[in-house]
């Protein structure tokens, strides 16, 4: 054993490192198998390395979900197209709510877009480790992949519902604005939002089941935390930074401000969102590997 | 580097037992975390804990093929478990050199049933580790080997559980990674399949590949494996040789053994009137044993009790082999018609079975016993002895194919013109073995 590898080797938890193997020129690579202390190492170029799994289960995902259903990706509009029908009779006719001058339906539906995809890939990656147990219990892949798959998946449902977001506007006459560029990193932290809560329910969901059960409650609730039904300009303005704290505001108030040109300047609450985003997904994922060396024994 | 592919140092594994485990409901967690406070202090629950594994060391060079026997929970697939970083040890540590592929409980179990054979190959080999292209390269070979290629574009759910498992079987089989972890992948599928994978497995510890291999197929283990660790109670019960190993292993009576008594005596089977005592494999001079010699013929010994008269009663005894297959099943009353009408009065009986010698080739073996009238329900008593054919003895040559081998009769003449008929010979039937 040349001393390299033994040095690389003394890290704790499961390192895959490259161990030179003296006189041959090929290169083994070496892993210690060991009681895991302290804090575990990320190992995100282990799980970068299985992209290619990662593909495989996303591409796994999207085609079962579309081959069992009858109506396939109708299902990936239906859903906010009916909670836009919903808020538009209650809040925007009923209740005569403001939308920032933008008609109620478009209003609600582009909050929706995000939301639904925020929203049904929370509950895909909390149940990803409990549904895919044989990945964790009869064979090794690098486990952060499950619920980032989870989540990777959903994407598609997301495509589908922008379009016809895309056609809606065409209805309303309501071109976007220049800020559409910004359209791809909101995606992005929606997708992140749903990854960073996940990461905790997930691994939360591995040992304590209930999660499954407090889930819809927590969505719920979320949801009227997040200006979708009513506009974030209802808020003071000097609030509007710490309601940004809930990562779904700046998702949701950006794309109506990228899409519908809403003035609602919702720059600051987007970046206290990133931030937010940020912290919880760092938090996650060091939640995650720690309880990871558990899993096996206890889904 | 010193050629060395896994170095197992003092590991260990302690499993929680009982209500600490898993599935708590948060309710359960937080009454246990307040009622340190709320309550006098209870009985401090001491999680019960077992030690799954415990101190295990030793290494297995580049190359070896290392088998892995002892009884179940003795610890073999916690030890693949924790090697192939499926589950994390309590203690000690392990270096493996080289890329792992496990194939731990190949049956079906990253398939989706959704998804067609062809699919779930590209599903499967990503997820026991193989690259896209390399899958692509062995697609073929693969679904060749399942031998199902006219159903490789259903969907898995329709497929049989033998095709299923076939199919992930031969995922599995293709992967390439340095070192192997399998366990049991005998344990199931056909008799004709199960050949395959053996086949396969010895093509696989033929190429140079380091692999451990846990298996209860005594036969497998020592035509594949030239080492053996027997493991007993999480711990290092012998390393060394396949055959002392496995010899001793089989010698300490493990699983069945050569004598067996009905724990369920007390109730008479076959609506009343029948009940089987206990069972026994006996070497020719009596005497219970375990391990026979090639040449010398055995016995089975059924004791029972007829408590009504039966007609066409029977008792059975079926010998499996260590893959499982049957070999065969005899019946006491052979070689009468299954329906000559005879009837067997009340009374307490023996039967005994005899075998020939010369005919059970080397290997563990066991014995299903059971009984059987005109009418049911019959009874059986599924794999209750059993015993091992030793290579002492057998001198035949290994390349001899087939599961029995039997003695029979051979005439040798030579007919060329110039020697005429060799008659003196050819009345004696002539073991070609015996008269080497």
């Amino acid at each position: 054993m040349s001393n390299r590898s033994a040095t690389v080797i003394e890290q704790p938890g499961w390192q895959p490192a490259v161990a030179s193997t003296g006189s041959r020129a090929e290169e083994v690579p070496a892993i210690r198998v060991e009681p895991s202390k302290g804090w575990a190492a990320l190992q995100l170029r282990e799980a970068w390395k299985s992209r290619e799994l990662l593909y495989f289960l996303v591409w796994r995902d999207v085609t079962v979900r579309y081959k069992q259903t009858v109506f396939g990706v109708l299902w990936a509009v239906f859903q906010p197209l009916f909670g836009t029908v919903v808020f538009t009779l209650f809040f925007g006719r009923l209740a005569k709510m403001p939308s920032d001058g933008v008609p109620y339906p478009l209003f609600a539906y582009a909050a929706l877009v995000p939301w639904t995809f925020f929203a049904n890939g929370l509950n895909q990656i909390s149940n990803s480790l409990v549904r895919d147990a044989n990945l964790i219990t009869k064979v090794y892949v690098p486990r952060l992949l499950i619920p980032f798959a989870a989540a990777v998946a959903g994407l598609v449902d997301f495509l589908v519902a922008f379009v016809i977001l895309l056609g809606m506007m065409v209805l309303y006459r309501t071109p976007p604005t220049a800020n559409i560029i910004f359209l791809p990193f909101l995606a992005l932290l929606a997708l992140a939002t749903s990854i960073s809560v996940g990461l905790w329910l997930s691994a939360l969901n591995v040992q304590f089941r209930d999660v499954r059960y407090v889930l819809p409650f927590v969505v719920q609730a979320w949801l009227f935390a997040t200006p979708i039904v009513y506009p974030s300009s209802l808020l003071p303005a000097r609030w509007r930074l710490v309601y940004g704290l809930n990562p779904m505001v700046g998702v949701v108030e950006g794309f109506r401000w990228a899409l519908l040109g809403t003035h609602t300047r919702p720059g600051g609450m987007i970046i206290v969102s990133a931030l937010t985003v940020v912290g919880l997904l760092i938090g996650g994922m060091i939640y995650f590997r720690r309880t990871e060396s558990k899993f096996a024994d206890v889904v | 580097m010193s050629g060395r592919a896994v170095r197992v140092e003092n590991l260990s594994k302690q499993y929680v037992l009982g209500q600490w485990r898993a599935h708590d409901t948060l309710r359960d967690h937080l009454t246990r975390t307040f009622s340190v406070f709320s309550r006098a202090p209870r009985e401090r629950q001491q999680p019960e804990t077992i030690w799954a594994l415990r101190d295990v060391s030793f290494d297995v060079q580049r190359g070896e093929v290392v088998g892995i026997i002892g009884n179940n929970g003795a610890g073999k697939s916690t030890l693949l478990k924790i090697l192939s970083r499926i589950t994390e040890p309590t203690g000690g540590y392990a270096e493996i050199h080289g890329r792992v592929g496990s194939l731990l409980e190949v049956g079906a179990g990253f398939f989706h049933a959704e998804l067609t054979g062809r699919e779930n190959i590209y599903l499967s080999g990503a997820i026991l580790g193989m690259k896209k292209s390399e899958i692509d390269r062995k697609r073929d070979d693969i679904i060749e080997f399942a031998g199902i290629e006219r159903f490789i574009d259903t969907p898995v759910k329709r497929y049989s559980t033998g095709m299923n498992m076939r199919l992930a079987f031969s995922v599995a089989a293709h992967l390439d990674q340095e070192i192997l972890f399998v366990d049991e992948v005998l344990a199931v599928g056909d008799a004709e399949f199960q050949r395959k994978c053996l086949g396969r497995m010895g093509e696989v510890s033929r190429a140079g590949r380091t692999v451990l291999f846990v298996s209860h197929n005594m036969a497998a283990i020592t035509h594949l494996c030239p080492r053996t660790l027997w493991l007993k109670g999480g711990r290092v019960h012998a390393d060394g040789a396949s055959t002392d190993v496995v010899s001793a292993y089989l010698s300490a009576g493990q699983g069945a053994g050569s004598a067996w008594r009905n724990p369920s005596s007390n109730r008479p089977s076959m609506d009343g009137a029948f009940r089987v005592g206990a069972a026994r494999v006996l070497a020719e001079d009596n005497r219970p044993a375990s391990v026979m010699e090639f040449r010398r013929p055995f016995k089975f010994e059924i004791e029972y009790e007829i408590l009504r008269p039966l007609k066409d009663v029977a008792v059975v005894v079926r010998v499996i082999n260590s893959i499982g297959e049957h070999l065969w099943t005899s019946w006491d009353t052979d070689p009468d018609r299954w329906d000559s009408g005879l009837v067997r009065m009340p009374g307490r009986y023996v039967s005994v079975c005899r075998v020939p010698p010369h005919f059970l080739k080397p290997g563990p073996y066991r014995v299903d016993v059971g009984a059987r009238s005109a009418t049911p329900p019959y009874e059986l008593h599924e794999s209750v002895l059993a015993f091992e054919i030793s290579e002492v003895g057998y001198a035949l040559h290994p390349d001899r194919v087939g599961v029995i081998a039997p003695l029979l009769g051979w005439d040798v003449t030579r007919v060329d013109e110039a020697h005429g008929r060799l008659s003196e010979s050819s009345s004696e039937p002539i073991s070609v073995e015996a008269a080497r």
